[in-house]
């Protein structure tokens, strides 16, 4: 008799204007990543060797702010292409530490960066590098945001209840264990 | 102790019958009775001043939502703490506070004793609604001690109001209009030149947030102690 295989969820995770922290702390949840592994398949992720987002993703874990115009067209993308997408972390719930640069003008930080503090081969670059938003943003001031999961990182176990919360098709409810700089 | 007769009300508070004395606030009444109404401003030793809306309750038969801190109770009273109209608000409000400075919790002196973070997350806020506005705020560090951090500050004037009604020095005040409201010192002179602070610190204790905090604390760091407040205020009362 042959086992009939249940579809697995394709899930995303995505590293865009952050530290990866949010991804330490998802690869923090030790063992519970193989109970993880067993009901979902990794589809795109800074952890695996997609290089193009995919389409019919079911949850995409987006970690980090809208820093940049690839962040711009990338966030975008994912929007189109996933059902469910959770803000994971303060950098893309928030703007968080990537978002102190704002408060200066965008010239000022690339003079600050690239010439005042450069030892050697003084220039902004301005090919290959992603050109950098005047105004780092938070996802939802860009596309609509699903699930909000606060947390400098956000804790493992966190990150494992949101998923297999929205594994089950419920939003999972987290005021009590998540909060902004946790 | 004067012997005027106390004049007792009775009242209803989120369904509950409730008695208090005509000179009690809604929020005090509340609290003895084990109902929990949100505050921010409020510090319990220091005076009411309603400032930043967390603690608005409905009136039945009146238009505008009042602040519980400073709204005397009365007889027949009938007072709703929590809907989703009040919820809302609370939420909107504390939303801009959020968005109006640059509240970056995770590398703030207070992060996890934070009044301002922890009402957040008690009251859902668990993302800004509204877009931040990023204004490049002053860090005063001239004070040998204590510093102040005017991105993390939410006008909450608790500084202000202890360091007057307490230490007796007026040393804090407030500056200026709306989003550009800043606490000062001393007429807008750095604070480590100021003449009036005597530098007792109870400003930074009682302080909700990273505003003002002692020097040498790095992230998560800074505790506040405010014991000495309700201790200060007892001895306040008895000297009267």
């Amino acid at each position: 008799m042959t086992k009939v295989k249940p579809t697995k969820a394709r899930v995303a995770t995505v590293w865009l204007d952050g530290c990866s922290g949010c991804h330490m702390s998802l690869l923090d949840m030790d063992e519970k990543l193989i109970l993880l592994g067993e009901k979902i398949e990794l589809v795109y992720s800074p952890l695996v060797d997609a290089k193009d987002f995919p389409e019919n993703v079911d949850v995409a874990l987006v970690e980090g702010s809208i820093s940049s115009e690839e962040d711009l067209h990338k966030i975008k993308l994912i929007r189109r292409n996933t059902k469910v997408l959770v803000a994971l972390g303060d950098c893309s719930v928030t703007g968080n530490i990537p978002s102190m640069r704002t408060v200066f003008p965008l010239a000022k930080v690339m003079e600050r960066v690239y010439d005042e503090n450069a030892t050697i081969n003084k220039q902004v670059p301005t090919k290959v590098v992603p050109r950098l938003l005047e105004r780092v943003m938070p996802l939802h001031e860009v596309v609509k945001v699903d699930v909000y999961l606060p947390g400098c990182p956000p804790s493992a176990d966190n990150i494992f209840f949101a998923v297999s919360e929205l594994l089950e098709g419920r939003v999972p409810e987290m005021t009590s264990t998540a909060r902004f700089g946790a | 102790m004067n012997n005027t007769a106390i004049e007792i009300c009775t009242l209803i508070i989120e369904n509950h019958e409730c008695g208090g004395r005509a000179d009690q606030t809604i929020l005090e009444v509340a609290e003895e009775n084990g109902i929990f109404i949100p505050t921010l401003c409020r510090l319990s030793g220091l005076s009411n001043i309603g400032a930043c809306r967390m603690c608005l309750v409905e009136v039945k038969g009146m238009n505008k939502l009042m602040p519980a801190c400073v709204t005397k109770v009365q007889e027949g009273m009938v007072v709703t703490v929590n809907n989703e109209r009040l919820a809302e608000h609370r939420r909107l409000a504390l939303e801009m506070l959020f968005s109006e400075r640059n509240h970056i919790c995770s590398v703030c002196v207070t992060n996890g004793h934070c009044d301002l973070q922890f009402l957040a997350q008690k009251l859902g806020v668990n993302h800004i609604t509204m877009p931040y506005i990023h204004p490049l705020m002053p860090v005063d560090a001239s004070h040998p001690r204590f510093l102040a951090d005017h991105n993390r500050c939410i006008l909450c004037t608790r500084c202000v109001r202890v360091c007057q009604e307490v230490e007796g020095a007026h040393t804090w005040d407030i500056m200026g209009r709306g989003t550009k409201a800043r606490v000062i010192t001393d007429l807008n002179r750095p604070w480590g030149e100021s003449e009036s602070c005597t530098g007792c610190g109870k400003c930074v204790q009682v302080c909700p947030t990273g505003a003002l905090s002692e020097k040498g604390q790095a992230a998560g760091e800074m505790l506040k102690r405010r014991t000495f407040l309700p201790y200060l205020s007892m001895m306040r009362e008895v000297g009267k």
